[in-house]
């Protein structure tokens, strides 16, 4: 009997407990060549992918281009954050706009009434936002599933409410005239050099993000995810992982926020609100949850489809809505989920599409 | 000498007790052995010495150290580790993995060497990693290390369960029916996996449903019975026990 690959990917997936140990000696086989050869690729791949995305604006040379690919990385910033609070730790947070808040306005104060550099005003807003992480997270991070969505969504409404309504934060006009990012004698005014920034932002992001996965900290994290009560019997202090994952996604937020305000001079509470948060939410749904590359792709899908559906006119959210479905339907674990691309089982998808679409009875090769 | 002893252990959910009374103390370096009908109490009494759940009353004492109504991790932290009936693995982690979470409590600690990798913080890690691989090893699964522990048959998790409590470095392991629904062949290599780790100097507490395994294996078998502990000794003075045969087999009508 000859077994394809994504037979044998099926098998794997949908975990039969009498398969034979051959066929999972196989499959782990293949696993570990995979191993080597993305190690092989990894390195080099990431090198020409960052330089590319450097060189980007100077080669389309149009402002529109460079400034949505701005706003992809700010998504992307924030789509990592919230990986390790949804993907790594597996609560799901509705408020994540909060931290994002905390750290453009913590920017914008600092900066436009006491005239602080933008740099200097990075760390009092981690402050803000890890004091912030603390005292929502302490009381209720010991709540599951819907409870704690149903409390960060409440944290979220609250911080927006609350600049939307202090004159100190200027109520529903924001802050104005916060100044540029300077690093040394390095002054960034265009949309280019903030892009830039962002980029950078990205790959630092980025490469915490792998580094804490395969750490002491991601394992424990992801030990929760799949088992909270199990990871207890591992020795895990549950409640206290949890705040960390809580507290490493508000230093994200907020670093992105704070240079967020830089980058576009002013801020208001509109940006701020529960579209922004379950934005980012998406992102990391949409893309893998819990795959950090996964985070990447979904920022790039929620912020440029709209972009991209723009000839649509009106319906163009209509159609993002419908993609945003396709999308679900085509890879429910994600576009790029945390276990692997698996592109052996997305051809095994689209055939099976491709063959319901042609309205051909589907033909079951039973094992 | 009994590192782990229970004191006049009770549980009550509402009107039911689940545990009344039990105590016993468990030897150094024992395989002890529980067994007693469905419903007995048997995980229950697994519950309570692991921090899963409080006692109502009565005293769980390791060394000279009152561990009653402590958390599970804390628990965990002290040396005790267990597995569980329905088997918990960890799915989406690699069976690797799986056994690295085992061994949360002695991975470094260092956040900023974990941010920028520093060297020392590297060769633990390594040196952790292939600790994971010997004791995959160890149970048989070293050829599965980098499977996803959710993808693995039935057996093989079970395996890797112990290996995850292993790895811990454990003074007393815990096994909640470690051969329910295992094939005959991964019984006697678990059955085997259980005595060099007792041998090890691993106390080892088993719950088991498998007669044969607990007569091959235990050195002292405790029975419980609507949570109440009838009878307590060798294998084969528990086996020829008559409350033991009335608990199992029903009484007489006289």
């Amino acid at each position: 009997m000859s077994v394809s690959d994504s037979d044998l990917e099926d098998a794997v997936a949908v975990d039969l407990g009498a398969t034979e140990e051959g066929v999972f000696r196989a499959v782990s086989r293949r696993r570990a060549l995979d191993v080597l050869g993305r190690l092989r690729l990894v390195g080099p791949t990431l090198v020409v992918l960052v330089a590319v995305a450097a060189v980007f604006p100077h080669l389309v040379q149009t402002n529109y281009v460079t400034s949505v690919a701005m706003q992809v990385e700010i998504m992307m910033c924030l789509a990592l954050g919230l990986n390790f609070v949804v993907g790594y730790a597996g609560m799901l947070d509705l408020g994540f706009a909060a931290f994002f808040a905390i750290g453009a306005y913590t920017t914008g104060l600092l900066s436009v009434d006491l005239h602080w550099p933008i740099l200097a005003t990075i760390a009092p807003a981690v402050g803000v936002s890890l004091v912030g992480a603390i005292f929502v997270g302490v009381p209720t991070l010991r709540l599951r599933s819907d409870y704690l969505a149903v409390i960060t969504l409440g944290f979220g409404e609250i911080i927006q409410n609350i600049v939307n309504n202090l004159s100190q934060t200027g109520g529903p006009e924001g802050i104005s005239g916060i100044p540029p990012l300077r690093i040394g004698s390095l002054v960034v005014t265009s949309t280019t050099g903030y892009y830039e920034v962002f980029l950078i932002l990205v790959v630092i992001f980025l490469a915490i993000s792998s580094r804490v996965r395969h750490s002491r900290l991601g394992r424990a994290w992801l030990a929760i995810r799949e088992d909270e009560d199990t990871a207890q019997a591992m020795g895990i202090k549950v409640r206290r992982y949890k705040l960390y994952a809580y507290m490493a996604g508000s230093v994200f937020g907020s670093i992105t926020g704070s240079l967020y305000g830089s980058a576009f001079i002013a801020i208001a509470p509109p940006s701020f609100g529960f579209s922004e948060s379950l934005l980012v939410v998406m992102a990391v749904a949409i893309g893998g949850i819990g795959s950090i590359w996964g985070a990447l792709l979904g920022a790039g899908v929620v912020i440029a489809f709209p972009e991209l559906f723009r000839q649509f006119s009106d319906a163009r959210l209509l159609v993002f809505g419908v993609a945003l479905v396709l999308i679900m339907i085509l890879r429910p674990q994600g576009i790029w989920p945390e276990t692997g691309l698996g592109i052996q089982r997305l051809g095994g998808t689209l055939r099976k599409v491709a063959r319901r679409v042609a309205r051909k009875p589907q033909q079951h090769r039973d094992a | 000498m009994s590192p782990l002893s229970v004191d006049s252990l009770s549980l009550r959910f509402g009107g039911l007790d689940a545990l009344s009374e039990v105590s016993l103390g468990i030897p150094d370096g024992a395989l002890y052995a529980v067994i007693g009908p469905n419903g007995a109490g048997k995980t229950s009494f697994f519950n309570c010495l692991t921090g899963y759940y409080r006692p109502s009353s009565g005293s769980v004492r390791l060394d000279d150290l009152d561990i009653t109504g402590l958390g599970a991790s804390q628990v965990a932290a002290l040396g005790i580790r267990r597995t569980f009936q329905n088997v918990r693995v960890f799915p989406k982690l690699s069976a690797r993995e799986n056994v690295l979470v085992g061994a949360h409590l002695r991975a470094g600690t260092s956040f900023v060497g974990t941010l920028l990798g520093t060297p020392g913080l590297r060769r633990r890690e390594r040196a952790l990693a292939e600790e994971a691989e010997r004791w995959l090893d160890y149970v048989g699964l070293a050829h599965q290390a980098a499977s996803l522990a959710g993808a693995l048959p039935y057996g093989m998790r079970k395996r890797l369960e112990v290996a995850r409590a292993l790895i811990a470095e454990p003074r007393i392991l815990l096994l909640d029916e470690p051969a329910a629904g295992v094939s005959s062949v991964e019984r006697d290599e678990l059955a085997e996996v259980i005595r060099k780790t007792c041998q090890g100097g691993v106390t080892v507490m088993m719950i088991e449903h498998d007669v044969e395994l607990v007569m091959q294996l235990a050195t002292t078998v405790a029975v419980l019975d609507h949570g109440q502990l009838i009878a307590e000794g060798g294998p084969q003075q528990v086996r020829n026990d008559p409350r033991v045969l009335a608990a199992y087999l029903g009484k007489r009508r006289k």
